[in-house]
């Protein structure tokens, strides 16, 4: 009576394939990045010293290390966040917490998620017209970090935004009932239930700046420059556009020295992911419900 | 449609602690309440049933004014709060809202401490006044806490986080903290729907324990509840108000038919 049936059986057959099929793309999936980073390290790592990370390059960029490059990068992350972090947690708290659900939000909602799919080629040729020439900074950090900071406002006005929107619902009716206004409401009850979110939304923009190399093509990345940067308004090195000249530019650049680049720079790039999963984890740990 | 006047008397302005006159309301194009004029006694519990959709929660949320959040909501006609119009052009919403407390259907207490939760009302509005010490915040928290006969079981947790109470708990530290901004009025919508019977009970209590000192205005599915601990009853149907008299003479003796046939579960 409770033996399977034919039936029963080819559903049986269908789903260990339909599993296997799933199982398969995960694994096609996770080999790639394995494959890449196993390449580098294996490459790059002997590359890799105090002396590599500490000190300029010489001999036309064939040897030395990246110093300008690694601090450039620094100078120009730190300063997309000071323009960035600002306009697009305000941008979402009003999103969020203020605009009337109209017409007009609607377009602004969809403009920040084209704005989003704008090719990065696009937003550095945006960059290079507003920052570079209509403002005069010339090619300098700042009109290449205020480039990435346009490039990636979207990026945190959403994830700011959807952090906001986890906050039960259920809370601000709490703080209205009891005769909080609006902004009362945010700073006691929204913002501290949604600080692990946007602190994750920001440190992951601060991962992808690291690593954009158009944008600061033509708003302030240089070549080769002999000193570090003294001010937002000297062109600097940066990681990825170097790895892109000692890859692509320059001839008689030992394989090592490329991979060495490119290690590194995916090294920051993970360090601030693994960085940012750390924290939205002790911060979840905080949350009270 | 009978208003007040049946069974109840109608004085004037000034006598009632909530006073709609011929208040009527849209959501959008949907006409939710239909020239509703109710008088709420002050200090006594008021209840109200009538099925589900027949504008109750309606009428007990244009009473703080929560209502307008929605933003299609339209009224006409006016409501008084302890004799002041609260549409007034003059009024500070969050005066009405300080004078009329409400409490819903599922606990919602905020994710901190008990102890910030009860005083989170008072920090808003007094504290921010004066100067505050912290004996008096306690004797203002022990004060709500006990008026909601929560002081002796939550008085060694009280800087717990108070969404780890039990649902009970959470709904009686809800009513507690709005007391300390002393308001005249509390609006509770189905406030036990969300509890066990044993939860329904206490919190029933210690509905009972705060009559007198509060006017409370209670919107309810339960009839037993309804006839077990209100003073007077108001039976709404299809967003008008059908019946409004003393508890036990419209359960006993009910003077239109369809408040007999809902009270008698033929519909609703």
């Amino acid at each position: 009576m409770f033996t399977a049936t034919a039936l029963n059986r080819r559903s049986y057959r269908r789903q260990s394939v339909a599993k296997a099929v799933f199982c398969l793309m995960t694994v096609a999936l996770v080999i790639p990045v394995l494959l890449i980073l196993g390449t580098l390290v294996v490459k790059g790592a002997p590359a890799i010293s105090w002396e590599f990370l500490f000190t300029a390059p010489t001999n036309n960029m064939t040897a030395g290390g990246i110093f300008p490059a690694l601090v450039g990068t620094i100078w120009l992350v730190v300063v997309a966040l000071l323009a960035s972090v600002p306009i697009g947690v305000a941008a979402a708290l009003y999103l969020s917490e203020y605009a009337p659900d109209n017409l007009l939000t609607r377009a602004i909602n969809l403009a920040i998620v084209n704005l989003a799919g704008v090719p990065s080629i696009v937003h550095a040729l945006f960059g290079f017209g507003a920052f570079v020439l209509f403002f005069r900074f010339n090619a300098s950090i700042l009109a290449a970090s205020l480039t990435l900071a346009v490039m990636t406002l979207p990026v945190v006005i959403v994830a700011t935004r959807e952090s906001l929107q986890a906050v039960p619902h259920a809370f601000r009716e709490a703080c209205w009932n009891m005769g909080a206004t609006r902004w009362q409401t945010i700073r006691k009850v929204v913002l501290p239930n949604s600080i692990s979110g946007i602190l994750t939304g920001v440190i992951l923009e601060v991962s992808r700046t690291s690593g954009e190399t158009a944008p600061i093509m033509f708003t302030g990345a240089a070549m080769f420059v002999p000193f570090l940067p003294q001010s937002v308004f000297d062109q600097t090195m940066a990681l990825s556009y170097h790895l892109y000249n000692v890859s692509t530019q320059l001839t008689d650049v030992p394989e090592e020295l490329t991979y060495g680049v490119a290690l590194v720079l995916i090294a920051i790039v993970l360090l601030m992911n693994a960085v940012s999963i750390g924290f939205r984890i002790y911060l979840r740990g905080l949350k009270k419900w | 449609m009978a208003d007040g006047e049946s069974s109840v008397g109608y004085p004037s302005t000034g006598a009632f602690a909530i006073e709609t006159r011929g208040l009527n309301l849209w959501y959008g194009d949907f006409q939710a309440l239909f020239d509703v004029d109710l008088g709420v006694k002050k200090g006594i519990i008021t209840s109200m049933i009538g099925p589900s959709g027949c504008g109750k929660t309606t009428v007990l949320r244009t009473c703080n004014r929560i209502i307008e959040r929605l933003g299609y909501v339209r009224t006409t006609g006016s409501v008084y709060v302890l004799g002041h119009d609260i549409f007034g052009d003059d009024v500070e919403i969050v005066q009405v809202r300080k004078q009329v407390g409400m409490v819903f259907q599922r606990p919602n207490p905020l994710p901190i401490s008990v102890r910030d939760n009860v005083l989170f009302g008072f920090r808003l509005h007094e504290a921010r006044l004066r100067k505050v010490a912290r004996a008096e915040e306690d004797e203002v928290l022990e004060s709500a806490l006990r008026q909601v006969l929560l002081w002796d079981a939550v008085k060694d947790r009280l800087d717990r986080p108070a969404t780890g109470l039990s649902l009970e708990e959470q709904q009686k530290l809800c009513i507690a903290r709005l007391l300390p901004v002393k308001p005249e009025v509390l609006l509770m919508d189905e406030p036990c729907s969300a509890l066990d019977p044993a939860g329904t009970e206490a919190v029933e209590e210690m509905i009972w324990q705060l009559r007198g000192d509060y006017t409370i205005l209670i919107v309810t599915h339960n009839m037993a509840q309804a006839r077990r601990a209100s003073d007077e009853c108001v039976f709404m149907l299809l967003g008008r108000i059908v019946e409004h008299g003393r508890t036990e003479e419209l359960f006993l003796a009910p003077e239109h038919t369809e408040t007999a046939d809902y009270i008698e579960g033929r519909y609703g």
